[in-house]
């Protein structure tokens, strides 16, 4: 049980670094929308099913569609970017 | 496999809050900053959940067959992190609008060429 | 130069959790909060616990924390929700029309009938979900989050079609007067804001728990119809 939960955490930093590292920015959104499930999924094993349906709903729901109604609507790729 | 079980969790939140909050320092497109800021929440609220948690605990409701109340985790946590999970919602749309805003005035989201914004 | 100090502080950052949080290993507590050996935290997640169905008479004992103990959070929590809706309506009725980039072909006849198919059946466990929050898990925000995205799916799938902006709005305001009102019924009852005035009945009823129940009501239709407000006006309604 604990060997899953430390795959779901490992899986849940993954998707985190991929959605800071992506240029194209439905990439980012849709790796967000897979955090969100994945700490969905360990709140339910943290015996907290109310919280996992919450953020099941809305963290894995409305916020990615939230998202890309607004990248629609402004620009789609991050501009390459120079340290300065 | 104990030291594991132990801090994994709460490793797992914290690089959650730390990425989060590289994104925000780092990056200059406004909608990836507004992910960052969408990253840290979950974190934040994983943690929350996690610090309530007990060894072999039960979730706290009280279905008819097993009625103890003994080794129920805190529900305390659970109901204050119900609430930062509709306001997070709430705030990422309000930050949304105000971007589409800024796009629809500027032409751009790339913060540095928003004169007004500034590190 | 600004990656490198970022690195810096953010490494001083993980350093500073890393100290503090070495002495409190994750889910210690359990052996120890039994049997009475934790006595410098206050236990109110204990208290809650054991005396929660008897007091307040919801077996979710969430649900109770969230209606009966703290009701009052829950109040701010959906003022907080209806001034960020308001702020989205306001500075995206500036922005003028939606001018989306890309123009999203109809939906295939699949994708159509599926979303028809499936709002009744979303609708019907939304309201199933806050119906039965005080007994089982859920309640007010979830199955409010359940109708909204029953709202989102006419937009995805079904070939032009909007909401009823109007009704949407209406539903909303009266939900936040019920919750508002039930308040006050309590302070004229017996002298407390949201005060639990009605019987509680016995545990695992439909009909228990006092004020629960209907205050999960009006916060499911409440947090639902606007969350969906928030998706028509970003999809591009112009209303």
């Amino acid at each position: 049980m604990i060997v899953f939960q430390t795959l779901l955490v490992l899986v849940m930093i993954t998707a985190a670094v991929f959605a800071a590292r992506a240029r194209d920015l439905m990439n980012a959104v849709i790796a967000c929308a897979m955090v969100s499930l994945m700490a969905s999924i360990i709140f339910y094993f943290l015996q907290a099913p109310d919280v996992a349906m919450a953020e099941a709903a809305i963290g894995a729901g409305l916020t990615t569609a939230i998202f890309i109604f607004a990248i629609n609507r402004t620009v789609r790729h991050e501009k390459d970017e120079k340290a300065d | 496999m104990s030291l594991l079980a132990d801090y994994i969790h709460y490793v797992g939140c914290f690089a959650l809050v730390l990425i989060g909050l590289y994104v925000v320092l780092v990056k200059s497109n406004l909608v990836k900053v507004i992910i960052g800021i969408s990253l840290i929440d979950t974190g934040v609220n994983l943690f929350l959940v996690a610090t309530g948690y007990l060894r072999s605990g039960t979730a706290p409701i009280f279905s008819s067959a097993a009625a103890q109340p003994g080794m129920m985790v805190d529900p305390v946590p659970q109901a204050l992190v119900l609430t930062a999970i509709v306001i997070g919602v709430s705030v990422l749309a309000l930050a949304l609008s105000l971007a589409v805003r800024l796009y629809g005035e500027y032409g751009t989201l790339d913060l540095r060429k928003i004169k007004e914004l500034k590190w | 130069m600004r990656k490198l100090i970022s690195l810096v502080v953010l490494l001083a950052v993980a350093a500073g959790l890393a100290l503090s949080l070495h002495r409190g290993p994750f889910g210690a507590e359990g052996a120890k909060a039994e049997a009475g050996l934790d006595s410098d935290k206050v236990n109110f997640g204990r208290y809650y616990v054991h005396e929660g169905v008897k007091e307040t008479g919801a077996t979710n004992i969430v649900s109770s924390v969230v209606l009966g103990y703290r009701g009052f959070d829950t109040l701010g929590e959906v003022a907080v929700l209806f001034i960020a809706a308001t702020g989205l309506a306001a500075v995206l009725h500036l922005a003028g029309p939606s001018r989306g980039k890309r123009d999203a072909e109809p939906a295939s006849l699949v994708v159509f009938t599926g979303c028809r198919f499936l709002f009744p059946l979303l609708l019907l466990f939304g309201t199933y979900v806050f119906v039965h929050g005080h007994l089982t898990p859920g309640g007010g925000f979830q199955g409010g989050a359940m109708i909204a995205s029953a709202f989102l799916l006419i937009y995805l799938g079904c070939r032009g079609r909007a909401l009823n902006e109007k009704g949407l709005r209406v539903t909303e305001s009266l939900s936040g007067l019920a919750f508002v009102a039930v308040g006050l019924a309590g302070l004229a009852v017996g002298g407390a804001f949201l005060l639990n005035f009605l019987p509680t009945g016995s545990p695992y009823s439909l009909f228990s728990a006092g004020i629960i129940p209907i205050v999960y009501v009006a916060v499911g239709l409440k947090v639902g119809c606007e969350l969906g407000g928030i998706i028509d006006r970003l999809a591009g309604g112009a209303g």
